[in-house]
């Protein structure tokens, strides 16, 4: 077992409470370090291993819940361990099965009303911001904090802005909120520190559904900007979508 | 279908069964029963499966009335109970008759008591389960007026008794290194187990404030480190260095650094503490963790062979005439409190 007193250097399998295993690709998000952890935990899934209770993928790390009982520490560390030499996890393909969703969104009007700021905090205009964010096509990192909600990147460098220092009491579910070269595409209704650039229609979330997730990691999506009277109309006509068109990725 | 219908009902009561495990991918935390083991010992007295759902009463009871014959039990935070009037024991199975009325009042000690019934809670399952993530938006807090449907009953048994363990006074929680250990210095370690502590105001199904006098907790580099998995039992320092112990029911994942992890078996102790309830933490290694874990593990698998007939005063029984006093072959010479057991 690597000594939690150590030094990190990545990657790096280290416990997790009593019954856990992380494995670690870096200590801040890049697009490698997410794209070895999506690889990597199905790597791990695919191994099938008794005693692995369940895995999750953050944004650069992989998370093995086990019982030690079937799957002692030393065991599953050691078959972890073997994983991580086998290859460069960091170039590795993305798991299979991914989608594109194109998804309306209304930039800014009072139902994103923190466009303007966020624009000016990046060093736009409103129209520049819109152009940036809207035609960039940003990665599902990984899903989290609430039921079926993404965490979305990477954005350019522009876009690296620190949280409010407040919170927003209160952003509708479909909200598309910015912080830190990532969107997070709000699940529920929710207080947040990030700004809240757009709104979208898309429902992530469906707890009674067949499959109530709509989002997986890995998944790519891009917030086509749309007028708000367009916007009403997709949500009136699609209203657990709001016109979001999604398509397989070839693998 | 036979069930209880609530009259009255606490701010803090919901459906709990053993949650959802398995869908921390998908952001949802595994929530549950904030003490399973009192989920544990419900189903211990009512001869069935664990995984049944119960109702969770967070610091007071309520009223309820019985839409048929049916079996309950109470466990977890003792709290006042009378059917109709008349005491109940706690800990034990009884039975309830249409249309008779079970008043539970606040917790004596300890916050969350929970009533049970024979054939489990049988609301709608919703992603596999039946408890209530209000945090993930699964299903409500109980309220006057809702109906708690009875399973399908396999048994008849009732008037069974267990000495519950004592979990609700604080005490000492001990606590395995994790993942971001590491990030506080030795000295923040040792004064961390050196302190005493106690429950903070702050406290719900996510997580319990400690709080204690002196600096507080920090890590190095605090607010820099990257979002990673929540734990149950994670002990969270908050940007000012304030211990939380997170619960079940928490988020997923969070960004802010992490102690160590306390035992799940000790966990019961942290959601049960009232107010002021004193604490201490105890580093223990991986070894010892996992040891401590698979006593209390045996210890709960042994629940349904620790429950014993509950003693009566038969003079403090009002309908003594109607209660079946013999049952099945009695043998002259068997200790009949020597076991409750129907396999």
């Amino acid at each position: 077992m690597t000594s939690s007193q150590e030094a990190p250097a990545y990657p790096l399998i280290r416990r997790a409470g009593l019954n856990g295993l992380l494995v670690s690709f870096a200590g801040s998000l890049s697009e490698p370090s997410n794209r070895a952890a999506l690889a990597f935990r199905s790597a791990v899934d695919a191994l099938a291993l008794d005693g692995v209770a369940e895995t999750m993928a953050s944004l650069a790390s992989v998370f093995v819940r086990f019982d030690p009982s079937l799957l002692p520490h030393s065991v599953l560390e050691a078959r972890l361990q073997d994983l991580l030499t086998a290859q460069d996890w960091s170039l590795a393909a993305l798991p299979a099965g991914r989608r594109f969703w194109r998804v309306p969104t209304v930039y800014g009007t009072e139902l994103a009303p923190q466009l303007a700021e966020a624009a000016d905090a990046a060093g736009m205009t409103e129209a520049q911001a819109i152009d940036s964010l809207g035609s960039a096509r940003v990665r599902v990192l990984t899903i989290g904090f609430a039921p079926g909600q993404p965490y979305l990147g990477s954005l350019g460098p522009e876009w690296d802005l620190p949280r409010q220092t407040g919170l927003t009491p209160k952003v509708p579910r479909g909200a598309l909120v910015q912080a830190i070269r990532q969107f997070v595409l709000f699940a529920t209704s929710a207080p947040t520190g990030w700004r809240h650039v757009g709104q979208t229609g898309l429902t992530l979330f469906e707890p009674e559904a067949a499959h109530p997730f709509a989002l997986r990691p890995g998944d790519e999506m891009v917030f086509e900007p749309v007028s708000k009277p367009d916007f009403l109309k997709h949500c009136q006509e699609d209203s657990r979508r709001g016109g979001a068109i999604v398509s397989e990725i070839a693998a | 279908m036979s069930g209880l219908r609530i009259l009255r009902i606490g701010p803090a009561a919901s459906v709990q069964d053993l949650g959802r495990p398995g869908l921390l991918g998908q952001g949802v935390s595994q929530g549950g029963a904030a003490d399973p083991l009192a989920l544990a010992e419900g189903a211990a007295l009512l001869r069935q499966d664990p995984g049944f759902a119960a109702l969770e009463m967070g610091g007071m009871g309520g009223e309820f009335e019985a839409a048929g014959p049916l079996r309950i039990a109470l466990t977890g935070a003792p709290m006042a109970a009378a059917l109709d009037g008349e005491a109940l024991a706690w800990n034990a199975s009884h039975r309830m008759e249409a249309g008779q009325r079970l008043s539970i009042g606040a917790a004596r000690s300890g916050v969350y008591g929970y009533l049970h019934l024979g054939g489990g809670i049988a609301t709608d399952p919703l992603l596999g389960a039946r408890a209530v993530h209000l945090m993930a938006g699964l299903g409500q807090a109980a309220k006057a007026g809702d109906f708690l449907p009875g399973g399908q009953d396999q048994n008849m048994e009732t008037g069974l008794a267990l000495t519950a363990e004592d979990r609700f006074q604080g005490g000492e929680l001990r606590i395995v290194e994790s993942f971001q250990s590491h990030l506080f210095p030795d000295e923040v370690r040792s004064r961390f187990t050196a302190t005493a502590f106690s429950r903070g105001s702050r406290a719900n199904r996510m997580g319990i404030e400690m709080v204690s006098d002196g600096e507080g907790f920090a890590a190095a580099g605090q607010l820099n480190i990257l979002s990673e998995v929540i734990l149950p039992g994670d002990v969270q320092m908050t940007g000012d260095g304030k211990p939380f112990v997170l619960l079940r029911e928490c988020q997923t994942t969070g960004g802010y650094p992490r102690i160590g992890t306390v035992l799940p078996c000790d966990l019961p102790k942290v959601a049960q503490a009232q107010a002021g309830a004193a604490f201490r933490f105890r580093w223990i290694s991986l070894e010892e963790g996992l040891e401590a874990q698979a006593k209390s593990d045996a210890a709960v698998k042994a629940l349904p062979s620790a429950c014993k007939p509950l003693l009566r005063d038969p003079a403090a029984i009002r309908d003594l005439l109607s209660y079946q006093l013999i049952s099945g072959a009695v043998s002259a010479d068997a200790d009949p409190f020597a076991t409750g057991e129907t396999q």
